[in-house]
């Protein structure tokens, strides 16, 4: 069985520094509940209803992600995110659509998104890839080796070490590791890690990923006191120093 | 529109006149043709027999004196039905001939010339026209041979009247034809245009008459009547999916309500209620998953997927999704194994290829039955995915070593929301092997369900590339 390594959802969101958001989205019910449930977990959002207005409140303000419905009153939200891009505004965009075909997807990624998340969603993966989004700007984007208390992966010879102990991973493990501790300190949705780690955008219906990590676990914490691999209720996985 | 208007206005009665049109012309221009020529003929044949005269006269002038040509002369004029003639002295009075009178100048003008006349001794005062020629003999004698030209003025009397009888029958046989026809076709056309009012209004079974002569209408009405039973094959079964869909869906909302209420009723602490919410999530999730399942089907159905096909190995994918089972099957006591030989390129939709085998794998594990512990004979339950070319074919495969399909139920299960054990312990929507197998469609392929023996063998094939 797993070991019950799991956190709550709510013990982690008050480490994060803030982030200040944009919320393009004109059903008003579904904005209101978006900034709330942002601002509960210590962020600021500022909602936008059209895709005018949007264009000029993301043109000016100086936001960390901005969060753009893709159909949206008076500007498309694909027109939107093509119109900033065209400007050399770089804020990184997540897309929310009722379109949730690959197609689509693909359409919104050309059109200078950064993540696309199909509706209906749940807030905490929303908030996992948001925070995604937020840290890649902040700069820490690939390193060779990845290091998370006293377990370390090196991208370059392949090897993960936890302490003294040599772990040896399958090619997937090793990606999964990696994709884990590249974003260390953050939640990663099961949603995420398909994507991510085997590139795949449908739903898998069984707790397939739930396996993987399982089995990941086994080899990185099993036998070590401190567990490092967690699960966060209700929202995904991650990897963190339990010390600090 | 009146009965007669609509006649009129109707292409085949258009088609009628423009018919018409072209027949009255070409009859016109025949008879033209022939006049023309005819009347052409008959002037030759006058000049021919005038040049002969003359010659013949000459001669005997040139031979005897101008006594011997008045005899002849005055011999050939007697004849019945003869040629004109006339000859004149230097001093221009006539000397011999039938002519009784002529056209001033026509004597005095060497060659060929049109003129009326009248005979010497012709009592009526008619005067008639000719072709005559005349000819200067040596001493100043004149010499005058002429044909009466009435009948080539019968001719073309004959003609003009020939024209206005067959243009007037061309007419009229033109036009009680058109209505004939026309009235025909249109009433064929109104039986359509009835079906399809009929049609329109809701009846779908309706269907277009067939006469059974098999001309182009008959074929446009089997056409169309093979048309409406597609459509009408569709609409039974968009009806069927609707209502299954409304079935299946308002099960678990039902669930879902239930819990709700559950929960306000007996629920007493906070983590009594988290852990209603938590269930009422899980259940809308699931609900989720069906529309998201059905939407699938639907666009792959639809072909809309179609644009994004790009050449790939299947056997890359097949080693993919059974990557990303083999965990799972292992946790349930199975062995997953991926068997492909070689490379299989087709051209196709990688997502949705793997979202089909992905979703047959799920069904894999969910039924097969792992070997019963403490047996220690009977190898484990293996799952083996596969893909390998076979011809011009790429056979993706899903084999287990489950309870199987009995072969009664197998084109049941491919349909939507069937599930042969509605096991509440194994969640399922009854969608999976309906997306496989629209996948496939969208493909060019099918799929086929086999027995592994024992266990299910399916198998999608599809055009290899």
């Amino acid at each position: 069985m797993v070991p019950d390594n799991s956190l709550d959802f709510a013990i982690i969101r008050v480490q994060h520094t803030p982030m200040r958001l944009l919320i393009i989205e004109d059903d008003r019910d579904a904005a209101e509940y978006l900034v709330k449930a942002f601002r509960e977990v210590g962020h600021v959002a500022d909602w936008s209803a059209d895709g005018e207005d949007g264009l000029a409140m993301a043109s000016d303000g100086d936001y960390d992600v901005l969060v753009v419905d893709r159909m949206l009153p008076k500007r498309d939200g694909l027109s939107v995110i093509s119109a900033l891009r065209g400007q050399k505004v770089e804020t990184p965009v997540l897309i929310l659509s009722a379109l949730g075909q690959v197609d689509d997807r693909v359409k919104g990624l050309r059109a200078g998104g950064d993540d696309y998340l199909p509706k209906p969603y749940s807030f905490a993966e929303l908030l996992a890839r948001v925070e995604v989004l937020a840290r890649r700007r902040g700069g820490r984007g690939e390193e060779t080796a990845y290091r998370v208390g006293d377990l370390e992966l090196d991208r370059l010879s392949h090897s993960v070490r936890r302490g003294a102990t040599e772990i040896d991973l399958q090619p997937r493990e090793f990606r999964l590791l990696e994709y884990l501790m590249k974003h260390a300190g953050q939640v990663v949705t099961r949603t995420m890690l398909l994507e991510n780690v085997w590139d795949y955008h449908f739903d898998p219906q069984t707790n397939v990923i739930d396996v993987h990590i399982s089995r990941l676990r086994s080899k990185i914490d099993k036998g070590f006191a401190q567990p490092l691999l967690h699960t966060v209720r209700g929202a995904g996985y991650m990897i963190r120093d339990g010390a600090r | 529109m009146t009965a007669l208007g609509k006649l009129v206005r109707s292409t085949a009665f258009r088609l009628t006149l423009v018919y018409l049109l072209i027949f009255a012309f070409y009859a016109a221009a025949l008879l033209a043709y022939f006049a023309l020529n005819t009347g052409r003929l008959i002037t030759e044949q006058i000049t021919d027999t005038v040049d002969d005269e003359i010659a013949e006269l000459t001669q005997q002038y040139t031979m005897g004196s101008w006594r011997q040509l008045t005899t002849i002369v005055e011999n050939r004029a007697l004849r019945p039905g003869s040629s004109l003639y006339l000859v004149t002295a230097p001093s221009g009075q006539a000397i011999a001939g039938n002519v009784g009178s002529l056209a001033p100048g026509v004597i005095d003008k060497i060659g060929w010339s049109e003129t009326v006349y009248r005979r010497l001794d012709e009592r009526d005062t008619a005067e008639h026209s000719a072709l005559v020629r005349v000819t200067q003999l040596s001493g100043g004698f004149r010499l005058l041979v002429g044909r009466d030209l009435e009948e080539r003025a019968r001719m073309r009397e004959i003609v003009v009247a020939a024209a206005r009888g067959s243009l007037a029958l061309v007419v009229v046989l033109g036009l009680a034809g058109g209505f004939f026809v026309t009235r025909r076709v249109l009433k064929r056309f109104d039986a359509v245009t009835d079906t399809t009012q009929r049609i329109m209004a809701g009846d779908l079974s309706g269907r277009l008459p067939v006469t059974g002569i098999g001309d182009e209408l008959d074929r446009l009405a089997i056409n169309v009547n093979a048309m409406l039973e597609r459509i009408e094959a569709l609409m039974r079964g968009l009806k069927e999916v609707s209502d299954n869909i409304a079935h299946d869906l308002k099960t678990p909302l039902t669930r879902l309500r239930n819990r709700c209420e559950a929960a306000l009723r007996t629920a007493r602490t906070e983590s009594d209620y988290r852990a209603a919410m938590e269930g009422m999530i899980e259940e809308s999730d699931g609900l989720i998953r069906t529309f998201d399942a059905l939407l699938m089907i639907a666009r792959a159905e639809s072909g809309q997927a179609r644009d994004n096909m790009v050449e790939f190995d299947a056997a890359e994918t097949v080693r993919g999704v059974s990557e990303l089972y083999e965990p799972l099957a292992e946790e349930k006591g199975l062995i997953m194994r991926a068997d492909t030989p070689g490379a299989a390129t087709l051209k196709g939709n990688r997502e949705l290829l793997s979202q089909a085998l992905a979703n047959l794998v799920d069904n894999a594990i969910k039924y097969a039955r792992p070997a019963a512990e403490g047996s220690g004979e009977k190898p484990p339950a293996e799952i083996v995915v596969g893909a390998r070319r076979a011809g011009e074919r790429v056979l993706l495969t899903v084999a287990d070593r489950g309870p199987g399909i009995p072969e009664a139920d197998r084109a049941r299960v491919v349909e939507r929301f069937v599930r042969l054990s509605p096991d509440p312990a194994q969640p399922g929507s009854g969608l999976g092997l309906s997306l496989a197998a629209a996948v496939a469609r969208l493909h060019g392929g099918e799929l086929t369900l086999e027995d592994n023996a024992p266990g299910l063998r399916v198998v999608i094939s599809l055009p290899a590339h």
